[in-house]
């Protein structure tokens, strides 16, 4: 009996003590924050940077003693890329776990599946994707953080004309990404003159891509373009110089991330981009509005994962940020942050100088983008 | 024109290397155990994973042989965690359990590695590297892989033909209770065969490596063409594993000139389907011994 009323007393000693130390932290007034993104798979270059910079910002801005003093609870759904599972967390995420906004996914397959879900849940949506049709047509509680694909295109296409292209092959993968590009592509190569004479499609796990690069070197291109995010885009280009295509290769903004680069060796050399100035952050000028957000980000990160940033990381970034100071203002009314988003102007991010409006959801335009280049196995802007 | 037949021809070689040496692994537990092992794929992620980690330390040669010695053990340990003490499994079981494996792997791979695509450097030259025939071009890669699949297989023929350990093994396959009658320690041999295979694996997902990349979710990709080029050939043969990699990698190949490349895996899908329902004991494989089969 002695026992018990000993145990008992204890048990309660315990107990008083936890309301004290714990609940203050467990405070009820966090704000749940969602996100979806593809940490794995095949697209892991996009989602893994996202997920890791995401989960860093949270870190430091709940030491920081969060928004308005209300720590932020973070979730992370991993997808794998697939638009299956992007659904059914995004249900997940809205209904059960009532997540205040998603940010992510980072494909745009995934996006375009569950852009309705988050209209439906009037749940707003940060995308950290590319395709245009994520905000054309826009919906109301849809944003996204990534420059459009369209941008990328028409960058390509006026470096092409700088060059003196006129007829090109475009190869791209069987995905969102890829299909939404293509898209683009077709569309606006008609606008500068220049000709689509092969235009083909690939899995997004090839393993080796000789017989397509060969379909185009036998068309005689000037030029050959791919728009992927996969692994493949090294593969393509190491395949096109070893049949012995010496036609300039342009790859889509997806090639931003030095990974791809350094498994492409040798053959990545002259390669052209588009890309965020994130990735030559330092030879950036000192008097860009961008180089101090880019800098700070940049080493940030590359201090706690030890690895390049990309620019993938960096739209994780911009999206966390943007929902941050949308919420400063916006408090706990999800109408207000929605509000405030919109009416966003000259927020400086990793990906360019964003400015909302009620029509433009993504608040970028063709300057967010640069032309870059490999050079001796790093990136670098092109001179002119 | 003839020099693009050929240039298709060289692409076709290329992607039936690729799956030809990826096939052979599966014949080998097949020959023992009459189960596919769908982790096959697996182990040649973990060649090519683990050669990228060595060769940061040992020269190339060294960081492939340290890395199929690593994925044998590691295919033994799995085979006797997993397998061997299973009483009398049936092939269905065994299967379930092979992909369960293969999904472990793939997951451990990626938390050791991450999920970043890594490649060996190419054997001979570099990205760029081909050697010119007529207008021709092909990558040395091509070449090593060539070689070191025809190495493989005059090896495994050898083998599994004139050695009493290979005879015993397949007799494992044959009738496992007959085997075991005979004295055959029916139980090593088939953690033999996974050591084995494994190997193989590993040694494939090395020469691969520099063509394909490698990345922990890349076995998956690499068995099914692998699995299909088996099927194709006659499962338990390498010889045919090999014939019937060539003749899928050159069909879709030649796909890509005449049609979207998008139809490229409906085509091999298609002919995978046509084989099982017309020849289901494969191209080069007999229809007596399929019929007194399990699986």
């Amino acid at each position: 009996m002695n026992t018990l009323k000993r145990i008992l007393s204890t048990l309660t000693a315990v107990l008083a003590l936890f309301p004290l130390s714990v609940v203050p932290v467990q405070a009820e007034d966090t704000i749940k924050i969602g996100a979806l993104l593809a940490e794995t798979g095949p697209a892991s270059f996009l989602g893994a940077p996202e997920a890791k910079t995401l989960r860093m910002l949270v870190e430091d801005l709940n030491a920081k003693g969060g928004i308005n003093g209300r720590p932020v609870e973070l979730i992370i759904k991993d997808t794998g890329a697939s638009p299956e599972k992007a659904v059914s967390f995004a249900k997940q995420l809205i209904d059960e776990e009532k997540v205040f906004a998603i940010i992510g996914p980072s494909t745009s397959g995934e996006t375009m599946q569950i852009k309705n879900i988050a209209e439906e849940g009037k749940t707003l949506l940060l995308s950290c994707a590319a395709a245009e049709v994520i905000v054309n047509p826009v919906a109301k509680y849809v944003f996204k953080v990534a420059p459009s694909d369209r941008f990328a295109a028409e960058m390509i296409f006026h470096q092409m004309k700088k060059m003196g292209i006129t007829k090109v092959g475009v190869l791209s993968s069987n995905t969102g990404f890829g299909k939404a590009g293509k898209e683009q592509l077709e569309k606006f190569a008609g606008d500068h003159g220049i000709q689509i004479a092969v235009n083909e499609v690939y899995d997004k796990a090839a393993t080796d891509l000789t017989a397509e690069v060969t379909k185009l070197k036998a068309a005689n291109v000037q030029a050959l373009i791919n728009w992927s995010i996969e692994p493949a885009q090294a593969i393509v280009i190491k395949n096109a110089r070893q049949i012995g295509m010496t036609v300039p290769i342009f790859q889509s903004h997806g090639f931003a991330n030095i990974q791809y680069a350094r498994t492409a060796g040798a053959a990545a050399e002259g390669v052209l981009f588009p890309a965020s100035r994130l990735v030559v952050a330092d030879a950036l000028d000192d008097k860009h509005p961008q180089k101090q957000v880019v800098m700070d980000y940049k080493k940030a990160y590359e201090s706690r994962f030890k690895e390049d940033v990309s620019t993938f990381g960096g739209h994780g970034y911009d999206a966390f940020m943007i929902l941050v100071r949308a919420l400063k203002e916006g408090g706990r009314d999800r109408e207000k942050v929605r509000t405030s988003i919109e009416s966003m102007k000259g927020f400086v991010g990793t990906a360019g100088t964003f400015t909302f409006s009620p029509a433009d959801h993504n608040g970028l335009d063709i300057s967010a983008f640069a032309m870059l280049t490999v050079k001796d196995g790093k990136f670098v802007p092109v001179d002119k | 024109m003839i020099e693009l037949f050929f240039q298709y021809l060289v692409a076709g070689l290329t992607y039936g290397t690729i799956y030809a040496i990826v096939g052979i692994g599966f014949n080998i537990i097949y020959n023992t155990t009459g189960i596919i092992n769908f982790a096959q794929g697996e182990f040649v992620m973990l060649g090519g994973m683990t050669a990228v980690s060595l060769h940061a330390l040992l020269p190339l040669p060294l960081a492939i042989a340290g890395a199929v010695l690593v994925t044998m053990v590691i295919g033994g340990l799995i085979e006797m965690t997993f397998i061997r003490w299973l009483v009398k499994p049936s092939v269905l079981r065994m299967i379930i359990i092979t992909i369960g494996i293969s999904i472990l792997v793939r997951e451990a791979a990626l938390h050791i590695w991450g999920e970043g695509v890594r490649s060996l450097p190419y054997f001979t030259g570099n990205e760029v590297t081909a050697i010119n025939l007529g207008g021709v071009r092909i990558s040395p890669q091509v070449l090593w892989a060539l070689g070191i699949a025809a190495v493989i297989v005059i090896a495994l023929n050898l083998f599994f033909k004139f050695t009493m350990l290979g005879r015993e093994m397949r007799a494992c396959a044959s009738n496992r209770d007959a085997a075991s009658l005979c004295g055959i320690p029916t139980r090593n041999m088939v953690t033999l065969s996974f050591v084995v295979s494994a190997g193989i694996g590993a040694l494939a997902g090395c020469v691969v490596s520099p063509i394909t990349q490698t990345q922990y979710g890349i076995g998956t990709g690499l068995a099914i063409k692998g699995f299909t080029v088996a099927i194709l050939g006659g499962l338990g043969n390498s010889m045919a594993a090999v014939a019937a990699g060539f003749i899928l990698g050159i069909l879709e190949s030649f796909s890509i000139w005449v049609m979207p490349t998008a139809y490229k895996d409906a085509i091999s899908i298609a002919i995978l389907l046509a084989m099982l329902f017309v020849r289901p004991s494969g191209l080069f494989g007999s229809r007596e011994a399929a019929r007194l089969k399990e699986f």
